[in-house]
Parts: C-alpha cells; structure tokens; sequence
C-alpha cells in the first residue's frame, strides 16, 4: 500500500487573526503554526493505521517555503515515512494541486488523503483538483474509510446524513472527523523523524487562478443584550419584533 | 457568455441551497447583462425543474438520466463541462454544499477556471471579478481575485435569502455522452434522517454543550428545537463523548453553520466553536457563567440556569406561537 498523505500549515486554532500590509498579509507575528488539523488527525493518522494494518509506506507532501519544515516534522514523527517539500509560496489552490499532481504522477499512489479543507483559507479544493489532474475518483468529505483487497468503502458526509460510496484504487479522499482518532507522536517518533527524509523539490510550472486582493475583519458585535432570567417572555418579544427572527 | 448554475437535488427536490446558487448566478448575470440557465442532473419532474424559473433562471437544461439520481463527482464534472460549453457559459455557479464540494474544484482543475469556494457576497465585477468569502473559519474574509477566463463561484449556504421573481423556466433535455466506465465511485447507499432539516440549511438551530450534564437532558434541547421548528447541533466535547451523533458537532472541525437564530445552551463559546457559528445572523446564549466567552459574541443572553430557563423559554414559545 502507497499512501500519500498532502499536509498543509495553518495557524493554530486559538491564533489571533489580524493582517498587516495593507491588510493584504496575514500576521504571523507571535503566531504558533500547527498541521492543518483535518490533515494530521483524520488523513494523516488514518493512513498511518492502514499501513499498520496492511504495511507499505506513507510519504507526506507539503507545497510551502522552508518555514513548513517544522510541521513536517511533526507528521513524520507521527509516523510518516518520506515527506516532500515543493519548494513554492502559492495561495491559489489550483497552483498547489497542480504542484501535487506532478509529484504524484511518478509515485503511483494507492491513495492520496487531504483534509477536508484547511482552517485558513477554508477552500475545500484540493482534492477534488488533484483527482480531476490525474483523472482518478474523488471521494470528498469522508467520515470513513475501509479497505478490503483493492476495493474502498467510504462514507461521505451528504446533507443530513451519509452516503456509502464503493471505489476501486486508486483513488483520492478528502478526510474529516470520524476517519480516525487523534495520536500526539511519542519520543521514538521524534527521534526517528529527524533522521527521515524530507527531501525539497522545485515547483514545475503551472497557471495560477485565483490571487488574494485583501482581508477583511467582521464588524463587532454591537454587545449583547442581557434579559432576566425570570422574563423569557421578554426575549421572545425581542426576538420577533426587534430581531425579527420568529 | 452566459451564466450556468449547477443546482444539485435529492429525491427529485431541488436542494435549498441550489436554489440560492440559482439566484446568485441570477443576480452575477444581471450584473453581467446576460443570462442564467441552471443544470439539473437525475430524475426530477418538470414542474420542479420549471420552478427554477421562480428564482431567476431562464432555461434548465435537464440530464433525466437514473444513473444520476446520486453523484458521481467525476461523471457530472464532465456532464457540467459539456452544458457550459454548449451554453457558452464564462461563469459557473454551484452551492458550496457536500455536492458541490465534490465537484466544483474537479470542474475548477477541467476548465482551468478559477474557484472562490463559499462566496458570501456576489461577485465585485468593477474592475475584474473579485469574490469574497470567508477564511480563518469565519474569522475573516477574504477578496479573493479571479483571473482566468473561465470562472466557478460556489455560495455559501443561508448566506443569501431567497426571494422568488415567479417565473417559470424553459426546461430542455441534455443527453451528453455518458459512460457506464465512468462511473468509477459507485454508491452503494444513501442514508439521510428524512424529513429532519439539514444543519447547514436550517434557519433555525438549537445547540447544547457540556452544561447540559449528559445526553438523558436533550430533551431540553430537542423540545425548545421542536416549538421553533429548528435542527439541533452540538459543541464538540458533546460529540466526542457520543451524547449526540457527529453529524450534529458544528465548530472549527465540524460543520459551519449559518442560521438566522443560533440559540447556545450551556456552552462556554470557546474560539474553535465560535468558527462554526459566528456567521449565524442572531446568537442567544444561555449560560449559568456571566463570564462565560459567549456572551462576548452574542446578541441576546440569559445568565441562567438552562434546566430552569430553557423549559420556561419553550412554555413562552408555545404560548407565542398559539397566538
Ligand atoms: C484544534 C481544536 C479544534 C476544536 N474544534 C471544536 C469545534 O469544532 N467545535 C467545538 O464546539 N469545540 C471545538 N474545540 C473545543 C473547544 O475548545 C471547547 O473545548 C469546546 O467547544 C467546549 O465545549 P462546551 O462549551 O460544550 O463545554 P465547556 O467548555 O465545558 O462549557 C460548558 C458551559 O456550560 C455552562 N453551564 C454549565 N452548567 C450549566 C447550566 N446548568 N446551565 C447553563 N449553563 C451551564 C458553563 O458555564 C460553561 O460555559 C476544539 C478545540 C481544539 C483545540
């Protein structure tokens, strides 16, 4: 079993979220930056445990400039084996699959796993253009995946409800909560992962799309109006003649 | 140049969320001095297909083909790439719901068309065509700039308000070629709780956290849910610990939601819940904790206890809605 698991940074979730230059760059400054959440809990440790279960190898891709390492670091303790780093700064999707696709049309990968989407940029893209690059199925929003001989069943998040999808590798999978359980990596892992390669590729050309022209911050909420516990009715009232909700 | 929305439905209805897509890609064509025609994929009946009419569109083109009644993201990316180019379309739109999760960024790869995933505003086409949507889990927003010929917007669901024109629609038959082989993702079973509003399209949603002690107390929850006839979320603890199923954990790494009324029960409004919920139009909040980080971002608040409010809160509903 070949797995490649696309690992991206993000900020950490409690990261204070402002914009500098012209409100066009995100704030780095004091932020802590973690793997994609989506990626490390659900697709990373997923294919870690299917090649427990069944053996091969799980490489780790990250599209990013060197400040990635770190956090590649962290999936190869976790228990990747081979991470590659396309040595790119990109914020456009299409770009970074593009990006992905190229490394993985050499591979021959079973599977390749995304996060579902990532908590910056929120694209839920990835995926679905790596598989349509290397003309494989997609399977996006996956809760579960199980794997008999060469054959996928996977659960895919529908509105209100699932839908159990059968597929024949290869074939690429968006991951969310449910795939698999969170694992902190442990000592072994730590001391293993400095040694395991990570190896830095160049880009290949490739079009980008999309660019971001700024950032923008939600208004504050006026402050929120408290009503006596004793006077529900009250808040009824506010609610359908001043909010206008009921 | 025309615009094509790709309106997705389950059982022959189309989906809410589709028809706010419909509308978007009414008001992007307007803007653009040109048309809207929508695609529907799979057994529907004309009258539904013709009520897209309703919401602004000119002509649906309709693949009745059975195969299609569920999605398969590869098959309809190439049915899509093959209505917009019979259509001329320069501009396609999806819902940013599970399908079109599934498809627009196969399409987006197809066409090499540019794709802002969960459009919150229509697009600014003053000076190209830029989209905002929202990034850091609602923390944000971001413009983000399409620069390519072709592009895809999806829009983020109960963000825009429908509003029915009344009219009705052309509805043509669209038979591409479509391969057995092709269908490389089969779907061996769909099973959706039926007749219960999903999450991401409910108007209304009563959440409840860890102060409601454990699962033998949401009937609370489901009670006030039922007078206001809203869908029921979670935090995530509550999920985690199987009080309540997964699909009902909103938040950061769960579902975001965007309802009129976000009704919070005995949750503390920790920052990775407050991502999934902070686009929600009004937020109440019941919390015992006068300090309790929610109230920081709600609009209404009672600091109760919720097993002594929440029961008078649902009386007071049923009174209100008896009038
Ligand atoms: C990376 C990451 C991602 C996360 N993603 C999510 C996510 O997607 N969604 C999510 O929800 N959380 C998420 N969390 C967890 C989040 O940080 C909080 O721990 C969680 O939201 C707390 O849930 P809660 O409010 O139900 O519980 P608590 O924080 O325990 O709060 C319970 C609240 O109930 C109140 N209460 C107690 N008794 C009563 C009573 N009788 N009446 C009224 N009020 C009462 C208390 O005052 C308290 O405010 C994430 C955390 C991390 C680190």
């Amino acid at each position: 079993m070949k797995i490649l698991v696309c690992i991206s940074k993000t900020p950490d979730t409690t990261a204070k979220i402002a914009f500098t230059d012209n409100n066009t760059k995100f704030n780095d400054a004091g932020v802590t930056f973690i793997i994609n959440p989506y990626d490390e809990w659900y697709a990373l440790v997923r294919a870690l445990e299917l090649k427990e279960k069944l053996g091969g190898t799980v490489h780790l891709i990250t599209v990013g400039g060197a400040d990635a390492e770190p956090i590649i670091r962290k999936a190869l303790a976790l228990g990747g084996d081979e991470a590659f780093r396309v040595n790119a700064d990109s914020q456009d999707s299409f770009y970074i699959a593009s990006q992905i696709a190229e490394h993985a049309k050499a591979e021959h990968y079973d599977i390749i796993f995304t996060g579902k989407e990532t908590i910056d940029y929120n694209g839920s893209s990835i995926g679905g253009m790596v598989a349509e690059l290397l003309d494989l199925p997609y399977v996006s929003v996956a809760a579960k995946f199980e794997l008999e001989g060469t054959t996928a069943t996977i659960n895919r998040e529908v509105e209100g409800g699932e839908e159990i999808d059968s597929v024949s590798l290869p074939v690429v999978v968006s991951c969310q909560k449910g795939m698999a359980e969170a694992r902190i990596p442990n000592m072994r892992g730590i001391m293993a992962a400095r040694t395991k390669p990570l190896k830095v590729v160049e880009p290949v050309a490739a079009d980008t799309l999309t660019s971001i022209a700024g950032f923008e911050l939600p208004p504050a909420k006026a402050g929120v109006k408290l009503v006596s516990p004793d006077n529900v009715e009250e808040l009824v009232k506010l609610l359908h003649e001043e909010a206008k909700v009921i | 140049m025309s615009v094509l929305v790709f309106a997705d439905q389950h059982e022959g209805k189309i989906k809410k969320a589709a028809l706010e897509a419909v509308q978007y890609g009414a008001s992007v064509a307007k803007q653009l001095g040109t048309a809207v025609n929508a695609i529907v994929v799979g057994e529907v009946s004309n009258d539904e297909l013709a009520s897209l009419g309703n919401y602004g569109a000119a002509k649906v083109l309709h693949v009745a083909d059975a195969r299609l009644n569920d999605i398969e993201p590869g098959v309809v990316t190439k049915v899509v790439a093959a209505a917009a180019e019979k259509e001329g379309a320069d501009v396609i739109i999806f819902a940013h719901n599970f399908s079109g999760k599934a498809i627009a960024p196969r399409l987006s790869a197809r066409l090499k068309a540019g794709l802002v995933a969960g459009a919150i505003e229509l697009p600014d086409t003053s000076n190209g065509f830029v989209v905002k949507k929202n990034v850091f889990s609602g923390k944000a927003f971001a413009k983000v700039s399409i620069s390519s010929a072709k592009k895809i917007v999806s829009v983020l669901p109960n963000t825009f308000s429908l509003a029915p024109v009344g009219g009705t629609a052309a509805v043509e038959a669209f038979s591409p070629a479509i391969n057995d082989a092709d269908f490389k993702v089969k779907v061996v079973k769909v099973e959706t709780v039926s007749g219960e509003v999903p999450l991401t399209e409910a108007e209304i949603i009563v959440s409840g956290g860890r102060g409601l002690k454990g699962p033998e107390n949401w009937g609370l929850v489901e009670d006030l849910a039922h007078v206001l006839g809203a869908a029921t979320a979670a935090s995530r603890p509550v999920s985690d610990s199987g009080w309540r199923p997964h699909h009902e954990h909103v938040g950061q790494t769960g579902l975001t939601v965007r309802p009129n009324l976000y009704i919070a029960i005995g949750i503390s409004g920790a920052i990775q819940h407050l991502a999934g919920v902070n686009g929600s139009k009004v937020i109440v909040v019941i919390n015992k904790d006068p300090e309790a980080p929610f109230f920081k971002a709600a609009d209404y608040g009672i600091v109760g206890d919720a097993f002594e409010v929440v029961p008078k809160l649902t009386e007071a509903l049923k009174k209100y809605k008896a009038n």
